[in-house]
């Protein structure tokens, strides 16, 4: 055991640097939730109790339904998460068994080609962009969106995935060859199975900057049938500004998806971070 | 083995993966930067060269508007530096402490603001710190600073400082994270060497676990930088496209959207914002040769 005389007073002093940095880093959450359950009066005098009995409303949420299309935008940002992720994957680990696999002409350079877009943000290419999506009709449609997300999640996607791949054994893979499985099958069948973890990792990295993205659901769909729910309650709270009531529930609203995502991945996700899978 | 035949499969494997990050994301990119040179007069594109980098750089209109963002945005990357990096390693030194409990708990709950979307940080910061609600006052109050309170959202002296400061309450979990798997990754044998020679406890720390970490270091550095210098969304979140008070929240993100998109009265120019891009590129192009050839070539790599 490292530090087998830890002294009771660091320990004391440890937990309380971490227990201040948690209430530091929960706080602004914990106000939010509390105050979009109560009325507008007991938001500004008491803004740090609790609801009880009296203080207890629900007029913002009842405002955020009656105005906003949130259940809408919710689905759009469901479409377009999944449907990006999907392709990600999908795109992702085929390429990445293609460069982890065989040898051919270009192997490094089509690796190294495919990772430039880790370090560069595709913003940069945004006039561009809009362009193209505005010539090829696709501007205010969700598949601009997860036309522009994949090709966001693809370069660090190839990499990590490739990085795994590479630790499947080839006497399996040979032995599928000699009993006459094509490559195909021997990538779906054998090695997509076998990568499942990494590809889970991938997913996670990729799930929050998607959901929480503002400035292509901004710039590319901003019509209201294709808000995501970032720009909806952006939109929403931008109008409602004077009206906490709503605005402290909309924001909430927005909180809770990502919260209960947060929840049921955030074992993969901290395994995924802490794993080096970023190197 | 297969030598003969023309390997189709491989072909199949990448095109869809190449052809989508080739078509959305490397010629989008190039040709931003082929747009910066070209200028639309009446209605006509025509070649005009540099000339909206001259006047992005020169034109006292347009480079006054450059530089201060640029400046915002050298400020927002240093206050990031100083801030959330030193924060984000002492939380993960203190977590990997092998016989801590309740670690699980409170690296998960710390992690827990990276995950919300800027509009959410942005509007929840805003509110506390208004004036109007009063929960910023009420805690300084508290602990016996209320006279520190300003508005400093809406202050120009302090609003950009405030949001980089909100931006590191948003963002420390990723280098907490990063630093605590490089952490735990030391071998316990190099530790207990240097206990039998006296090295413990902080001394520990300073002397073995951070000259091993610093290529982790130098990752969340360039990340932070990259990150930092095409940030967006948390100032237009908060301060809205004119990046107020008087533009001095304003970055490369936010000048680049208002002049490219247009905003209020002023129409979008995407040739301008073609040469703004173009400016950002070169920025992350070169902090990110820095790194790759200046910082992580010279860094001694230990082996573990």
């Amino acid at each position: 055991m490292n530090k087998a005389r830890t002294n009771p007073f660091n320990t004391v002093a440890m937990h309380g640097a971490l227990i201040l940095y948690t209430l530091i880093a929960l706080f602004p959450v914990f106000v939010i939730l509390i105050n979009s359950f109560k009325t507008r009066k007991a938001i500004f005098r008491e803004p740090l109790a609790l609801p009880d009995a009296e203080s207890f409303s629900l007029i913002g949420y009842q405002t955020v339904m009656k105005q906003g299309d949130f259940f809408l935008y919710f689905q759009n940002s469901m479409i377009v998460t999944v449907a990006s992720l999907f392709f990600v994957l999908l795109f992702g680990a085929m390429a990445a068994f293609a460069l982890a696999e065989y040898r051919f002409k270009g192997n490094t350079l089509m690796g190294l080609y495919l990772a430039l877009g880790i370090m560069i943000p595709i913003r940069i290419g945004t006039v561009a962009i809009l362009e193209m999506m505005v010539a090829s009709g696709l501007v205010n449609t969700l598949w601009a969106l997860i036309l522009v997300y994949t090709a966001q999640g693809l370069p660090l996607a190839v990499f990590i995935l490739s990085e795994f791949m590479r630790q499947v054994s080839d006497d399996l893979k040979n032995a599928a060859r000699v009993d006459g499985l094509s490559e195909y099958a021997i990538f779906f069948q054998l090695v997509l199975p076998l990568v499942r973890p990494a590809m889970a990792t991938v997913a996670v990295f990729n799930m929050i900057p998607i959901w929480n993205d503002l400035w292509f659901p901004l710039i590319l769909a901003p019509a209201e049938e294709t808000k995501t729910l970032t720009l909806g309650s952006q939109v929403f709270i931008g109008q409602f500004v004077t009206d906490w009531n709503a605005v402290l529930s909309a924001l909430s609203m927005a909180i809770l998806p990502v919260l209960v995502l947060y929840v049921i991945f955030s074992r993969q996700l901290i395994r995924g971070l802490t794993s080096g899978a970023v190197k | 083995m297969q030598r003969a035949r023309t390997r189709w499969h491989i072909a199949v494997f990448l095109a869809p993966a190449v052809l989508v990050y080739t078509a959305v994301m490397i010629f989008p990119l190039f040709n931003t930067l082929r747009l910066a040179l070209y200028s639309k007069v009446d209605q006509e594109r025509i070649y005009v060269g540099l000339d909206n980098f001259r006047t992005l750089f020169f034109d006292p209109i347009w480079s006054e508007q450059f530089w201060n963002a640029l400046g915002n945005n050298f400020w927002f990357f240093i206050v990031h530096m100083l801030v959330q990096n030193p924060i984000g390693v002492a939380l993960a030194a203190v977590l990997s402490h092998p016989r801590l409990r309740f670690a699980a708990l409170y690296r998960s709950a710390i992690f827990i603001p990276t995950i919300l979307s800027f509009v959410i940080v942005g509007f929840a910061w805003k509110l506390i710190l208004s004036p109007i609600w009063g929960i910023a006052p009420s805690i300084l109050d508290f602990v016996g600073l209320k006279s520190l309170f300003a508005p400093w959202l809406g202050k120009e002296e302090y609003a950009l400082t405030t949001l980089a400061l909100i931006s590191v309450w948003q963002f420390v979990g990723i280098p907490m994270m990063l630093i605590y798997a490089a952490l735990l990754s030391i071998p316990q044998e190099i530790l207990e060497a240097g206990e039998v020679d006296g090295i413990t406890g902080l001394s520990a720390f300073w002397k073995i676990k951070l000259p091993l970490i610093l290529p982790s270091i130098g990752i969340i550095s360039i990340l932070t930088f990259v990150g930092n210098f095409n940030a967006f969304d948390l100032i237009y979140a908060s301060q809205g496209a004119l990046a107020g008070p008087d533009y001095s929240t304003d970055i490369l993100g936010t000048f680049m959207y208002r002049t490219f998109f247009g905003f209020q009265l002023q129409l979008g120019d995407p040739h301008m914002g073609s040469a703004i891009a173009g400016g950002m590129f070169a920025i992350i192009l070169i902090g990110v040769c820095i790194y790759l050839f200046g910082i992580q070539t010279r860094m001694r790599r230990y082996q573990m």
